[in-house]
């Protein structure tokens, strides 16, 4: 039997309330409210509490933990997915997945960390005066979250998803490294996306929450932030709604949060969408705008031998080969990674139907499928989307996928399909409406040049939401200043994602990690008078 | 066929589509004969509706006419762990398919969905797979989606296609 630490801590007697089961409104007291459980506000949390403050935590998605998570999409979804894992932006050209429940997308994530790189730091310095993001300067913060989190080296061999990875760019002189990962004794069991089984993951499920928990914080989860209640430039409640037990409808309880300071964490869509539906002052129209993505294609090569790629750490090796071939504010540039699959996403995901799609779904196990993670917000032709709200006030995001992007999409379509022939497929497949599986390099090649790239043709996904809410030197280009307070609401931060002045170029956690553990810590010598010190 | 302003008041979202179309249709809870869970969202004509499209989507991917109350049962499931905007859309989608004008006129399926061939079934999920209008394109891939998803979600469909399934960790 895999211990719970979830299940252990609720019955040791940690402050968690469903909101789900409430009865009446709830209104609550605390110096901090955080809204949000994922990397931001896990990480912010912890700190908090470790500083003596009394923190109350608020999630919109339930508390599941290891003995919950089966292994299986059907019930991992919708339980721990942003709209069942079938959010899309406003088009539906785009599908996001995004977590849901506590631990936010920590618990659903693919481990796969890596530090800000320092190309993107240098134009977050040049372009919005974040002077202070240097690599040296964060090294402290980055280094604390991955001593944190376990971040380290995977010594397993890769399974063949990624081994094909490798082998393939190798073959084209494309050098290939190792993803470091936030596990500990990790089983390779390969299903990091629906919940980890073990608690190998050092998700903030299992590290910064039960840390806050066992501090004394409070957890409210099911409970949706709604609005905050604003006055002279401060906020002065945090107002949320109960949701029922599937976090589908309003119950129609309110969970009323009173402190002295909020830090908002509900990520790149969530945080924005907040902050609009309360009217928060956005004097400089910033507010929700430059939401980036990483807008992602796929293609699928069909391998001789079997992939199994349901098996294995799911991300090992990556190449970063097409972010480094121009200038960061050139055409635009994509990372190069593997995806687990898993058949409910993968048959929803590969195109057409009938015979040629079960076709495809019969060679599951041959099937290995390459990501391009486009490197979006660093050009004057790439300005992101932007997060709105819908009549009932939940929150969209508009994302135009324009000529400069669709330039992006067929040199990754190319790139992905030279390696994967390369690799030895028998046919390469891009994920798009008007592709078929090609036998050929040649035949590959020109057909993706001849490819239409339209919104709802090519397949884009995001897992990673960033931007909305970005931070600078001043109140001219940002909504936070660059330890994540609010310009213009006194007593309100964001710690998380929605921070960030451009997309990354790389998977986003260690990132949010650090970034909001070196404004958390300066808000705990804020609030509780102590130091800010990184090795804290 | 409609042109694109008459279509675009039947969007997806525009929420008048209904009563533009001169639809009125009851909630008819949809018990199945098999004694079987009754569906929490999905009703008669929605049920009408998939179960005339999921052969279609999946054929050659196993037993559908076998499993029809199983994929329905899935994609009602679904559907209701979808937010309220969400479920509103697939049931807007499910009502326009099952209305007279919405069957005939947009999708251009002449027979009921219960007669409707598969190959004319198959030409109307091609037509809008590859609609000029994006609430077409939409509206296929919502179908595509449904259907796919509530296929590969039950245990039963992988051995077909070599998965073994979750492994045993405790």
């Amino acid at each position: 039997m895999i211990p719970d630490p979830i299940r252990a801590g609720l019955a040791a007697g940690w402050k968690v309330t469903d909101a789900s089961a409430l009865e009446g409104d709830l209104v609550l007291e605390a110096d901090v409210a955080i809204v949000g459980t994922g990397a931001g506000g896990g990480v912010t949390a912890e700190i908090l509490a470790e500083a003596g403050l009394d923190v109350a935590l608020v999630e919109e998605g339930p508390l599941k933990s290891s003995s919950d998570f089966r292994m299986v999409e059907a019930e991992a979804y919708p339980q721990l997915y942003q709209e069942s894992a079938a959010r899309k932006t406003r088009d539906k050209a785009i599908t996001i997945l995004q977590g849901r429940s506590v631990g936010g997308s920590t618990t659903v994530n693919w481990t796969s960390s890596f530090r800000t790189p320092p190309a993107t730091l240098a134009h977050w310095r040049e372009r919005y005066g974040l002077r202070d993001f240097t690599p040296e300067a964060l090294a402290p913060w980055f280094e604390r979250m991955e001593r944190r989190l376990a971040v380290a080296a995977w010594e397993v061999a890769p399974n063949e998803n990624n081994a094909l990875l490798a082998r393939g760019a190798e073959r084209l002189g494309i050098a290939t490294a190792a993803i470091r990962r936030n596990v500990k004794a990790c089983w390779n069991l390969g299903y990091c996306g629906l919940g980890c089984p073990t608690n190998a993951k050092q998700s903030m499920l299992v590290t910064c929450i039960p840390a806050a928990l066992a501090r004394g914080a409070q957890l409210i989860c099911l409970a949706r932030a709604e609005r905050f209640a604003l006055r002279g430039g401060r906020a002065e409640a945090l107002v949320c709604r109960a949701l029922d037990a599937r976090g589908v409808h309003a119950t129609g309880r309110r969970v009323t949060v009173r402190a002295r300071h909020y830090v908002v964490a509900a990520g790149g869509i969530g945080t924005p969408a907040l902050l609009l539906r309360s009217g928060a002052p956005d004097p400089h129209r910033v507010l929700g705008a430059r939401t980036f993505l990483h807008p992602t294609v796929a293609a699928a090569g069909l391998m001789s031998g079997p992939v199994a790629a349901w098996a294995g750490a799911p991300q090992t090796l990556y190449s970063d080969h097409f972010l480094e071939r121009g200038p960061i504010d050139g055409p635009i540039g994509f990372k190069l990674e593997v995806a687990p699959l898993h058949p409910l996403l993968l048959g929803m995901t590969l195109q057409g139907f009938g015979p040629a799609h079960a076709a495809l779904m019969k060679d599951y196990p041959h099937v290995h499928v390459l990501l391009a993670l486009l490197r979006d917000g660093f050009h004057a032709e790439s300005p992101g989307g932007n997060v709105g709200l819908r009549d009932d006030g939940s929150p969209v995001l508009a994302y135009p996928l324009n000529p400069f992007i669709w330039d992006g999409v067929r040199r990754a379509y190319l790139a992905m399909a030279e390696i994967q022939f390369a690799a030895g497929a028998r046919q390469v497949l891009p994920l798009h409406e008007r592709a078929t599986p090609y036998a050929t390099w040649t035949a590959a090649k020109a057909a993706i040049e001849a490819l239409p790239l339209e919104p709802l043709l090519a397949r884009v996904m995001s897992a990673h939401v960033m931007g909305g809410c970005a931070m600078a030197d001043r109140a001219e280009r940002g909504v936070v200043d660059p330890l994540g307070r609010h310009f213009q609401l006194e007593n309100l931060s964001i710690h998380d994602g929605s921070v960030f002045p451009t997309s990354l170029g790389a998977n986003p956690q260690l990132s949010i990690y650090a970034v909001a553990a070196r404004s958390a810590a300066a808000l705990a010598a804020t609030l509780a008078g102590k130091p800010a010190v990184p090795g804290a | 066929m409609l042109s694109r302003r008459r279509f675009l008041k039947f969007g997806l979202g525009g929420g008048l589509l209904l009563a533009a179309a001169g639809v009125a249709r009851g909630q008819r809870r949809y018990v199945p004969a098999s004694g079987a869970e009754p569906l929490a969202i999905l009703d008669g004509g929605d049920r009408a509706v998939l179960a005339a499209i999921a052969p279609v989507l999946l054929e050659g991917a196993g037993d559908v006419a076998g499993n029809l109350e199983a994929i329905v049962g899935s994609v009602d499931r679904a559907v209701i762990g979808l937010p309220p905007h969400l479920q509103a859309e697939v049931k807007q989608l499910f009502a326009l398919l099952g209305s007279w004008p919405g069957r005939r006129l947009l999708a251009g399926v002449c027979a009921p969905w219960g007669e409707a061939g598969r190959a004319e079934i198959a030409a109307f999920l091609e037509r809008w797979r590859f609609s000029r209008w994006r609430l077409q394109q939409q509206a296929y891939q919502a179908l595509h989606e449904l259907v796919f998803a509530a296929w590969y979600a039950r245990p039963d469909t992988w051995p077909a296609i070599g998965y073994p399934g979750p492994p045993e960790v405790r």
